[in-house]
């Protein structure tokens, strides 16, 4: 399954300041090896030490937070759209 | 347009900005999240450098805003932008705290804050002061309608350029109190969160201050003003127990930051302050998590009329959790209909009229109260964000109507008449 990533600031370092890449993945775990494989070093950037992705980085599929989904089992279909967000104050 | 030109006072106390998990150091630049962690950036201090610039005495003699702060604030600036906010009354309560049987409440009013009456203006003028000193010209920013209404009323008086994003279902007053300064207006078909989520896009590649996301580390101190108001208010003391509603749970984190930050150069005696916090039952996601016992919140979709809270997301929820639990506080949800009986309760017995952030406050005060878990003597502090001018929607149909009479004295005195009996029916009724 080929999906657009898009990559907030922090992260486009590991992207050669790309702030949109094509990726293969069945659902977001394997999304976040195929960056990996990619773009060494982003994974320990998006995941906490026991491999979640971290408490303030939210994570959309076409717009909906994937805490609404199934989490990083959340299945991906050819040319979905993946956001990685840091979450920002309020309001 | 033109702007003020800046002066740089000379003394700065404030130092670089910092990682909340990690401790990563990064420069004082127009940045906020840590590119290690994500987790957001603080502002650090020099409180060495704040004890020998400030006394009771300095600060008693400075202005009547949110200025005579200036040592604890991120800008340096000696002509910051003031639109005389902050100072806002501090009123000992003799009706509500009777009606809820307390002897030692007080309320923080920020339904009268100046320019826009919320507590907004407060990280607003922050914001943009600082903006300044980074050399934006244009200024923005993700709102519930407060912070709308604020950023575009002190960029207005600032001199800059301003394009705010509102969720298109907006109270009308808090659209047309931000039409009115002329800035850009998106109204985005979505809820805040996705408002929210839109402008970490837009504010990558567009190079403008937003002040709740590039500008965020500063901004977010102009909330730390609350709490040395308050402190200073009391007399130089700190109250026994504050309440205050929850949306990102910034203001929450910023008034305990603030109540420290005064322990440590010597203003006030330390003392534990409990903290809680206050949620509409349709967003409540820090609510849940404390009544579940969890560290990590789980994000909702919102669903209620106390929109200026209504944040699904909460980006400083974990640490408002902290707090609450450190502090032996407690953060509570109310209804709808609690909401509405909560600005009612205020207006009918302080003649301070609030938005639904202020009824939820109010109507969870009520139920700590009632729960047993606010003691009477208690000095407690409930703190008002905002002005019920400006979601006038959510009374409308919950409030008495008008008696309409004709110019004649007979007309007055049947109405007269008529209201006091109704008064009496529903008095009667009340007390069955």
């Amino acid at each position: 399954m080929t999906v657009k990533v898009l990559v907030p600031t922090p992260l486009q370092k590991f992207t050669n300041n790309q702030a949109t890449i094509e990726c293969d993945g069945g659902n977001i775990d394997q999304l976040i090896d195929a960056l990996e494989k990619n773009c060494p070093g982003i994974k320990a950037r998006i995941c906490d030490e026991s491999g979640q992705p971290r408490r303030f980085l939210n994570l959309y599929v076409n717009s909906e937070d994937i805490r609404f989904l199934e989490g990083t089992n959340t299945a991906l279909s050819d040319g979905d759209e993946v956001s990685i967000v840091p979450a920002v104050a309020g309001g | 347009m033109t702007q003020t030109p800046i002066k740089t006072s000379t003394g700065r106390t404030f130092t670089h900005l910092v990682s909340k998990e990690g401790g990563i150091k990064y420069p004082l630049e127009a940045l906020n999240v840590c590119e290690e962690t994500f987790s957001p950036l603080e502002v650090a201090y020099d409180y060495d450098e704040i004890r020998r610039q400030v006394s009771r005495e300095t600060i008693a003699a400075g202005p009547n805003s949110i200025w005579r702060y200036k040592a604890f604030l991120p800008v340096e600036s000696e002509n910051p932008i003031d639109v005389g906010t902050g100072m806002t009354p501090l009123v000992k309560s003799n009706r509500l705290a009777r009606r809820l049987g307390l002897k030692n409440l007080y309320i923080k009013n920020d339904a009268v804050n100046m320019p826009t009456l919320s507590f907004k203006d407060r990280v607003v003028s922050v914001a943009l002061t600082r903006a300044r000193e980074l050399g934006f010209s244009t200024v923005s920013c993700a709102s519930t309608g407060n912070l709308a209404n604020s950023t575009a009323a002190i960029a207005a008086h600032a001199g800059m350029d301003c394009c705010v994003f509102i969720p298109a279902d907006l109270e009308a007053g808090k659209i047309m109190g931000t039409l009115i300064y002329n800035p850009t207006v998106m109204a985005v078909k979505g809820n805040y969160d996705q408002v929210n989520r839109l402008c970490s896009e837009v504010g990558n590649s567009y190079g403008w201050g937003f002040v709740n996301i590039n500008l965020r580390p500063y901004y977010s101190e102009g909330s730390k003003t609350l709490g040395y108001e308050v402190a200073e208010q009391l007399g130089w003391e700190l109250p026994d127990h504050i309440v205050a509603p929850l949306a990102s749970g910034s203001l929450f984190t910023k008034i305990y930051k603030g109540f420290n930050e005064f322990v440590k150069v010597g203003l006030v005696e330390d003392k534990t302050v409990r903290f809680s916090g206050a949620q509409a039952e349709g967003c409540s996601p820090i609510a849940q998590a404390f009544k579940e016992g969890r560290d990590f919140v789980t994000p909702v979709k919102p669903n209620t009329i106390a929109k200026s809270i209504a944040i699904g997301n909460p980006a400083d929820g974990y640490y408002a959790l902290d707090i609450a639990r450190k502090t032996n506080g407690n953060i509570e949800s109310v209804t709808d209909a609690e909401i509405i009986e909560g600005m009612k309760l205020l207006a009918e017995t302080e003649g301070i009229f609030t938005e639904t952030a202020g009824g939820t406050t109010i109507a969870v005060l009520k139920k700590l109260v009632e729960a047993g878990k606010i003691n009477p003597d208690e000095k407690t502090v409930v703190y008002i964000t905002g002005n019920g001018l400006k979601t006038q929607e959510a009374v409308q149909g919950y409030i008495g109507e008008p008696l309409t009479i004709e110019p004649k004295l007979d007309s007055f005195e049947r109405a007269l008449e008529r209201s006091r009996t109704l008064e009496r029916l529903e008095w009667q009724q009340a007390s069955i």
